[in-house]
């Protein structure tokens, strides 16, 4: 039962702002993922909570009590680092005992709670294991548990997966989805991959140099960005630059309507929600079909020197060079950086054959 | 003639190649052995020669008789036992007060930190005779002069460098992360610098405490110079000997038995730390 609230925080190094202006709650139970490019402050917020960096503004709760001041010792806060930071003077085990040792528990007792950790974790008769003696993976799980093994109130984990390879990084996060859902712990996330937010999160937390860019749920932040980073930013998005005039884009292939004042606007276009029809006098053409498997990824040449991605299913055929009339199921609207409007076209493609 | 086997023949050239001696690398190392080991055999096989005239490459007569001579004197004993005393208080008295401020250094930042760093340097950056002689006319005055623990500071400054220097590269090369997380498992900055940052640095910790100790015991301008007359070490006792003797069978003695601590403690070194981590302890 833990609840975590950051009010108002704000960290500066050297006179530069890090953090500006966050403020954020994470429910009992719940696992928020902080995603973000490089710089944009993710990892400070996450070390600030564990006690690590000391916020130059704004305070820190954990069930309602201020620990924006206490030391990480004394904070009920466990963290896995992205270097896992296993001590390799110490066995698997005595990694895992080290802070039951230092609250004083009985040998016995130690001895329990240290089995019960490392199978939690599927490491079970590693105890005696060197920590160099096991695989990135396995170290990265004895990490996990040794922040477990002292139940803190909050989980904090900084990218622990950014080191594995791709499979085991699936792999690991689904396991650590599954003991967090078991053990029911607060949970905050730090990631620059997308698709491990996506895959983890109750919701993501978008930062962008030091600010709350968006909060939202997988979902949400998949289907409705509310501005053109996090369009960008999350998944992969075609921008097509165009002008709205009475209501409608002058775009030559996608016409928009939309109740949207006349000036320059972006139609932001996800490339599973185009379709391509094969067609004459588009000026738009093929310019590679890269197969997937699962999926078609083609790029498109349109007649203004921009690219479009699309999405399209494997059975399809596509030849270099091939004229082809895009047309779009849903389209978002930017301007700036703020999203005008959204909308859902129906196809265009009779106009065009 | 039979076809070559193909397979054979690209199997072999490899293995001719690296089997070809480095002739140059040889070349160096022996005459770097040359010149260090032949000393010291010649100091050993002094050590045991009875009667050893030129121009004869070995000596005449080999024997015991002075080990037995010198062995027997109570002041080389005294000397060792001085020397042994000397060489642990301070390597432990270094220990004691450089790693805390070899720690502050690596992992604190703190006005004047460089300047205080580099002024650990200072004391090697000019001629020492001068510097001891400086120090003395000091000691002198505040009755250190001749005392055991006069010697103790002044060989307490030629570790500073060693004893500094080397841990500070030693603690900045543990993982921050390593100590983030003892403080995140409950550990107070004592606890984590005792629990994780001294052991992790170890290995290269020791490397330092051993040159501090070798080094110390072999020390003797300082020794010499505060210690004269009362405190006898047992370099400073050889001198005398090579110095006062035409024999020179009692300097070899002396020599020989000089070397026994540090080849113990290298020995040990080697053992507990293993050659790896010992070499990378030195920055090779």
């Amino acid at each position: 039962m833990a609840q975590l609230t950051l009010k108002n925080l704000g960290k500066s190094f050297d006179d530069t702002d890090v953090i500006r202006d966050l403020s954020l709650d994470v429910a009992d139970g719940e696992l928020v993922c902080l995603l973000g490019p490089s710089g944009s402050g993710k990892s400070t917020v996450l070390r600030m909570v564990g006690g690590f960096e000391t916020p130059n503004r704004g305070a820190i709760l954990i069930d309602g009590e201020d620990v924006t001041r206490v030391p990480p010792e004394k904070r009920p806060t466990g963290m896995v680092f992205q270097s896992h930071a296993l001590w390799s003077h110490m066995s698997v085990a005595g990694n895992v005992a080290f802070g039951l040792k230092l609250r004083g528990l009985p040998k016995a007792q130690i001895l329990d709670k240290v089995q019960e950790a490392l199978a939690l974790v599927g490491l079970e008769g590693y105890g005696e294991r060197r920590v160099w003696q096991l695989s990135g993976g396995q170290q990265q799980r004895v990490a996990i548990a040794r922040a477990l093994v002292l139940e803190p109130k909050i989980l904090l984990l900084d990218e622990p997966f950014a080191s594995l390879d791709q499979h085991l990084r699936e792999r690991l996060r689904e396991e650590l989805r599954d003991i967090q859902r078991r053990l029911g712990i607060t949970t905050l996330f730090v990631t620059h991959g997308q698709d491990e937010a996506l895959a983890l999160a109750d919701r993501i937390v978008v930062l962008r140099s030091g600010e709350i860019e968006q909060v939202a749920s997988p979902d949400r932040m998949y289907r409705a960005p509310q501005t053109r980073f996090v369009a960008g930013f999350i998944g992969s998005m075609n921008f097509l630059p165009c002008d709205m005039r009475g209501g409608v884009s002058d775009h030559p292939l996608f016409t928009v309507r939309a109740a949207v004042s006349d000036g320059p606007v972006e139609l932001a276009i996800r490339p599973e929600a185009l379709t391509l029809l094969p067609a004459s006098g588009t000026g738009a053409r093929v310019h590679r079909v890269t197969d997937y498997g699962t999926h078609l990824l083609v790029d498109v040449d349109l007649p203004d020197g921009g690219r479009l991605k699309a999405m399209c299913p494997p059975s399809a055929r596509y030849e270099t060079g091939q004229e082809v009339a895009p047309g779009a199921s849903h389209v978002a609207l930017f301007r700036g950086d703020a999203k005008l409007a959204e909308v859902t076209v129906e196809r265009r493609v009779a106009d065009h054959v | 003639m039979t076809a070559i086997d193909p397979t054979t023949l690209s199997a072999e050239v490899p293995v001719h190649r690296t089997k070809r001696p480095d002739w140059l690398g040889l070349a160096l190392a022996l005459a770097l052995g040359i010149v260090v080991v032949i000393p010291l055999l010649v100091v050993a096989i002094w050590a045991f020669a009875e009667v050893w005239r030129y121009p004869s490459l070995l000596p005449q007569e080999f024997g015991f008789r002075f080990w037995q001579a010198t062995l027997a004197r109570p002041d080389v004993w005294n000397a060792m036992s001085l020397s042994l005393r000397l060489s642990i208080t301070v390597t432990l008295l270094s220990a004691l007060i450089c790693l805390p401020a070899a720690y502050a250094f690596a992992r604190m930042d703190f006005p004047g930190r460089n300047v205080l760093f580099l002024s650990f340097l200072a004391s090697h950056a000019f001629p020492k005779f001068g510097l001891l002689v400086a120090i003395a006319g000091i000691f002198l005055n505040l009755g250190l002069i001749s005392t055991f623990w006069g010697v103790v500071l002044i060989q307490l400054v030629g570790t500073l460098m060693m004893m500094i220097w080397i841990p500070v590269a030693a603690f900045q090369n543990v993982d921050r992360a390593m100590e983030e997380a003892a403080r995140d498992a409950g550990a107070g900055p004592i606890r984590v610098f005792w629990s994780v940052s001294l052991p992790q640095a170890a290995p290269t910790i020791f490397a330092a405490v051993l040159l501090s100790f070798v080094g110390t015991f072999y020390e003797t301008e300082g020794a010499w110079l505060i210690g004269a007359p009362e405190i006898r070490t047992m370099p400073v006792l050889m001198i005398t000997y090579i110095n006062n003797q035409i024999v020179v069978q009692y300097g070899a003695v002396l020599s020989v038995l000089l070397w026994v601590p540090s080849f113990i403690a290298l020995m040990f070194t080697r053992r507990l730390v293993g050659s790896g981590s010992f070499a990378k302890g030195f920055g090779v």
